[in-house]
């Protein structure tokens, strides 16, 4: 099966591209870029006027299965991805059971092979049911599949099974991700604590209890030299603290969500339970410094924390409704129209985030367009107008609080394997020339 | 003129003239509970759920004995040990009140933000008994009419809230209602509990209790309630009251005609000396009288009652 994707602007920061051109895949694979690739036999894509990028990876996505298949399935976790241009997502540990176990990694795996619409790669649990206390058996995990281990949901609360655990994975090079929260400190809040939890009464999340984790994290990976990545950095000393560590040569890196980055904590002055999550939204202030990590390579990743909930789930009381919004189908629009069209991020650069950076943190296939590398791809529209209507995504869940937000710029296709798996574009066959 | 919203969730968002309106009204409504024969048929037909799902004694108290002199019908419904337990959504429950066609649910719930979900889900109007540690406006809107009463304006007053500001309904709302209404407000009580950024609420902090009251026409005391001790907020009963306690000697700091405030209940030894609750400058049981006062206003106007009240 052949592809050809004409005239294109074809942006691959991993080859340092960024032209218009033709890009041909062949048998799952890119066969190769040039100025005129002649079809013969090819399906192509007129891809004029659009953008062909490496496909776009979600470092951290939920999919609920096994266990709250009423949440989000992997059928339809995959499904959302895809329609919202990602090729392939890291799914987290946290189902039922929990993943840290060899016989659910290959489950998840097993189970996106039969009904996954882009890659599934699977996170291991760093210690056993996420408990805190033993390391997961992580070498079998890594053999059944899995690219890096997380207790995400929950922070490694232990320092010493932290380090444990920044030192067995250099085994495997896999890197530890961790959720930062000191549990003790956050002391069960639900909003940042700050302008907002005083207005409304509600318990405070101070920023310190991420900030403390992320500086015992960065010291942990220094001593040990283990590969940390920082899930979901939500404040502006968070960010520095990456940022400076780098600069001394620490293996850590960092994502941000798309929730931090385009709101704020005066989103939840309406106790919209769609605006609660974990971290907590932050300030303008923090948000500002989230956007320049972005520009300064301080962040390496734009990752979804895509976290499905049931309607039910959501329409309590502020403070019992669960942490978690879903992401997958909204995340490219917004950093298209906020980040690209705003003139805060070239378009290359926001590649890297969603592509480069996270295929190669995880060393997983994909991440560019070089010949003989996968066929994942994610063309992009630029032009495209998106209203965000929560009732028509393919996820299960709802919980969106982007809804309304009309968006400039979308995915228009996203190709995996070399096989269609999303696609507003007009198929031609054979056109002359 | 009439109230904007159809609920009364807090003073978040009213405006200065809604508020005297209301405490203009209790005023005319007064004096119903100082005839003979103290009802009026204002609310008659109309139904009232009072539905409390966390124990209070005197707000509850207060709004039915409001309804009455109103002449509503009134229903108590404490569901914290029946339905809430077996396992039903505070949304499902209010659809079961709902369905009894009420005109009034009067709410007081522990968690912040639950009777604005009430008023989205129901066609009856929601009025907030206390939220949690958000808001609790009724109360705000009697500590206004006794402070008006006894001082003859809100504008220009120097009003001290002594306390656990963290946790406080009662200061959230008084904050707001005072600062609406032109007055100046100082908050004090121990660092661990002055919640974040309370000053972008246009009040100052003190430090010291003694800094707070110096010429204050009012000292708003707030209850401190023992869980706060044993989630370490502070070391000791003991040491609170040595710091923060409210004794004559600290009154003597505050003007000379200084009220004395108090939601009630009080914790004597704890965050006020016997002398002071018991003292001339306490108003502590007019607040408790003029409680009805005002909310019958409150019920009186969102039932659409005009400015000629009675």
């Amino acid at each position: 099966m052949k592809l050809l994707l004409r005239q294109g602007r074809i942006v691959d920061p991993s080859q340092g591209l960024d032209e218009t051109a033709d890009l041909l895949i062949e048998d799952g694979r890119v066969a190769k870029i040039g100025s005129r690739i002649p079809p013969r036999g090819a399906e192509t894509f007129d891809c004029e006027g659009l953008v062909v990028a490496p496909g776009f990876i979600d470092m951290h996505t939920h999919l609920r299965e096994p266990g709250q298949e009423w949440k989000e399935t992997i059928a339809t976790g995959t499904a959302a991805a895809a329609a919202g241009g990602f090729t392939a997502v890291a799914a987290m540990p946290n189902t039922t059971p929990v993943n840290d176990e060899r016989a659910v990694t290959e489950f998840i795996v097993a189970q996106a092979r039969l009904r996954g619409a882009v890659r599934v790669h699977p996170i291991g649990a760093v210690s056993k049911g996420l408990a805190g206390k033993e390391l997961a058996e992580i070498g079998d995990l890594v053999a059944g599949g899995a690219v890096a281990i997380s207790d995400d949901g929950k922070p490694v609360s232990s320092g010493r099974l932290m380090r444990l655990a920044l030192e067995y994975t250099q085994i495997f090079d896999i890197p530890v991700i961790d959720h930062c929260e000191d549990t003790d400190l956050s002391d069960g809040g639900v909003v940042n604590e700050g302008y907002v939890s005083t207005a409304l009464g509600l318990r405070g999340w101070n920023a310190v209890a991420e900030e403390t984790m992320v500086a015992r994290d960065i010291m942990l990976a220094a001593d040990t030299g283990g590969r940390l990545h920082v899930a979901h950095v939500s404040t502006a000393r968070s960010v520095d603290l990456v940022r400076r560590a780098k600069r001394r040569g620490v293996k850590v890196s960092c994502e941000v969500t798309p929730h931090h980055l385009f709101l704020t904590e005066d989103a939840c002055l309406t106790f919209d339970t769609h605006a609660k999550m974990n971290p907590p939204l932050r300030t303008e202030a923090d948000r500002r410094a989230l956007v320049r990590g972005l520009q300064d390579g301080t962040i390496d990743a734009i990752a979804t924390d895509h976290a499905p909930h049931h309607t039910d789930d959501k329409s309590v009381e502020f403070a019992r409704a669960p942490f978690g919004v879903i992401g997958l189908e909204t995340a490219v629009p917004l950093a298209l129209d906020r980040l690209v069209h705003a003139g805060l991020i070239p378009l290359p650069r926001l590649v890297e985030l969603l592509s480069t950076n996270p295929a190669r943190l995880l060393r997983v296939p994909g991440g560019t367009l070089a010949a003989g590398s996968v066929a994942d791809v994610t063309i992009l529209d630029l032009e495209r107008r998106i209203t965000v209507e929560p009732e028509r995504s393919r996820s299960l869940s709802r919980n969106t609080p982007f809804a309304g937000w009309s968006l400039r710029g979308g995915p228009a296709a996203a190709i995996v394997d070399g096989r269609i798996a999303f696609s507003a574009l007009d198929a031609g066959r054979e056109p002359e020339s | 003129m009439k109230l904007a919203s159809r609920h009364l969730l807090g003073i978040e968002g009213m405006t200065a003239d809604e508020i005297t309106l209301i405490l203009d009204t209790a005023e005319s409504l007064a004096q119903v509970s100082r005839r003979e024969v103290k009802k009026v048929p204002a609310l008659r037909g109309q139904t009232v759920i009072n539905f409390f799902v966390e124990p209070s004694t005197r707000t509850r108290s207060s709004f039915e004995v409001a309804e009455k002199r109103l002449s509503a019908d009134t229903l108590n419904f404490s569901p914290s040990t029946s339905s809430l337990v077996k396992g039903e959504t505070l949304a499902d429950t209010a659809r079961n009140l709902e369905a009894m066609a009420p005109d009034f649910i009067v709410v007081r719930h522990s968690e912040p933000g639950a009777p604005h979900m009430l008023a989205k889900i129901c066609q009856s109007a929601i009025i907030n008994a206390g939220d949690g540690p958000h808001e609790h406006p009724t109360q705000a809107l009697l500590d206004a009419f006794t402070l008006r009463q006894k001082k003859g304006r809100l504008g220009g007053l120097r009003v001290a809230i002594i306390g656990d500001i963290l946790h406080s309904r009662v200061a959230r709302s008084n904050i707001l209602l005072l600062r609406t209404m032109g007055a100046e407000v100082v908050v004090s009580g121990p660092p661990t509990l002055l919640p974040r950024e309370i000053e972008r609420q246009g009040v100052s902090v003190a430090r010291r209790i003694e800094e707070a009251v110096e010429g204050a026409d009012a000292i708003m005391m707030l209850r401190i309630q023992l869980e706060r001790q044993t989630r370490g907020f502070f070391p000791t009963l003991r040491e609170y009251f040595r710091l923060y306690g409210l004794t004559a000697e600290r009154v003597a700091h505050a003007r000379s005609d200084v009220v004395i405030m108090h939601p009630g209940p009080i914790n004597r030894g704890v965050e006020i000396a016997s002398e002071v609750a018991d003292g001339p400058w306490s108003v502590i049981l007019e607040q408790v009288t003029n409680g009805i006062a005002v909310r019958m206003a409150v019920l009186y106007l969102l039932a659409g009652g005009g400015e000629e009240a009675a």
